[in-house]
């Protein structure tokens, strides 16, 4: 099994894909991957030590990127524009968000401003 | 510049003395006295008898960064060590008159963790309890989450000043956030406000200012500075005694600034690195080997003797 594949899937994803497992339906399940996660491809940003990794990255429209919060302490994605912005993410918690537009979404961190990160969008 | 004693070493003798006496009391109690004077309150309290302050004297305790809803190695029971705390404030031979605490009371700023923590806090017996946010405390919707549990003069904003016994308090918020990749700050509207409150106080009244992050940049790379601190520096430079009370950074720091002392308390909830500790590059909580964690957290107590410009504090760890 793609261990990293399933750890990044939303919840929902999960259950259903278990269910499929418990059903001894193993064939089910790109099918259903393909269908839930459409055609967007996942970037991973790592949080750890008080910043993200990477700090920069550029990806092609209609990809989705997913944070993870690897530190002991709680950070948020907050974009500046306003236009994406997750919870207080504990330790492992994650927080996606595609971006279907070009351009340059830079975001920081509430708890601590100090961290700063930046999505480029390009065709 | 940070410093460790204020009034320069071997400056006074029964100072001196008090401290040794303080060392011995705690294990790893640290003593201060603004401003260069005598502290009243320390000789009794070092041989193991707390001292009766004087009649005049204004007592008050300062807690801080008590995270409640934190789960991590680093401290597996923050509750326990907050009633702790409280045992001991309860404890104490002449009752303070308020505590206060420096921010942080929440960790992941929740309902139910705001909630939990304002029914430990009912748990002191004391009068009241002044509080100013942390930036754990304002993570999802600002500081509206928090003023739902800890709206002081339900004017809806965290920011308030009181006074006791001849003494002006403030407390303010320096946790939010106005522009990317900078330090957290106070704002123009805070500024004007305190601006405004500070004009109907004597410049000979002693001022204690609380503020969750350090008012003075201890550690910009780390987020351990306010970027406005400055602005408040202007507006307390006139008066003749000024005392802030900082949390954040989960250690004790002084620093003295002409009639302005800045102190930063130890948290109720777990270590923080010092900048530039070895092999450290970020302030994450540091778990301690069993039995240390107890000597670096704990709670201050403060004597504020009318008519004068000394204040007394004591720095009294958890576990001694």
């Amino acid at each position: 099994m793609n261990h990293t594949l399933f750890r990044d899937l939303r919840p929902r994803l999960r259950a259903c894909a278990s269910l499929a497992l418990a059903f001894g339906a193993a064939f089910v399940m790109p099918a259903i991957l393909a269908t839930a996660a459409g055609p967007a491809t996942a970037v991973e940003v790592k949080i750890a030590k008080f910043a993200y990794d990477a700090k920069e990255i550029t990806v092609a429209p209609g990809t989705r990127v997913v944070w993870t919060n690897r530190d002991e302490t709680p950070h948020t994605v907050t974009s500046n524009d306003k236009s994406f912005a997750s919870k207080g993410l504990d330790t492992d918690d994650k927080f996606e968000h595609v971006f279907s537009k070009e351009g340059d979404f830079g975001y920081i961190c509430t708890v601590h401003p100090f961290m700063t990160g930046v999505v480029h969008v390009r065709k | 510049m940070s410093t460790r004693d204020p009034a320069g070493p071997g400056h006074n003798p029964a100072r001196r003395q008090a401290l040794s006496c303080l060392a011995s009391w705690t294990g790893a109690a640290v003593v201060w006295t603004v401003a260069g004077g005598v502290p009243h309150a320390l000789g009794a309290t070092g041989s193991g008898t707390p001292a009766t302050a004087a009649p005049d004297a204004l007592t008050f305790v300062q807690i801080s960064d008590t995270h409640i809803g934190f789960r991590k190695p680093a401290n597996p029971d923050i509750v326990g060590s907050l009633r702790r705390a409280i045992g001991e404030i309860n404890a104490l031979p002449q009752t303070p008159a308020f505590v206060v605490h420096t921010g942080d009371v929440s960790h992941l700023s929740k309902p139910e963790e705001f909630g939990q923590a304002r029914e430990l806090l009912q748990e002191l017996r004391v009068d009241r309890v002044h509080t100013v946010p942390g930036e754990h405390d304002t993570i999802d919707e600002g500081v509206t989450g928090y003023l739902k549990y800890f709206d002081h003069d339900g004017n809806g904003k965290a920011w308030y000043s009181f006074d006791q016994a001849g003494v002006h308090f403030i407390g303010l918020n320096n946790v939010l956030n106005f522009k990317a990749g900078t330090l957290a700050a106070l704002g123009d509207e805070q500024l004007a406000w305190m601006k405004t409150d500070l004009a109907h106080v004597s410049s000979s009244t002693p001022v204690v200012v609380l503020g969750h992050i350090p008012l003075w940049t201890i550690w910009e790379p780390w987020g351990w500075g306010t970027a406005d601190s400055a602005q408040a520096m202007a507006l307390l430079r006139p008066f003749g005694s000024v005392t802030v009370l900082n949390g954040h950074i989960h250690q004790v720091l002084q620093k003295v600034e002409g009639n302005i002392a800045l102190h930063t308390a130890m948290s109720l909830a777990y270590p923080l690195p010092t900048p530039g500790e070895a092999g450290i590059g970020e302030p994450g909580p540091v778990t301690v080997p069993a039995g240390e964690l107890g000597k670096l957290l704990g709670t201050r107590q403060l004597k504020l003797v009318r008519g004068s410009h000394e204040l007394a504090l004591i720095d009294k760890p958890l576990a001694g």
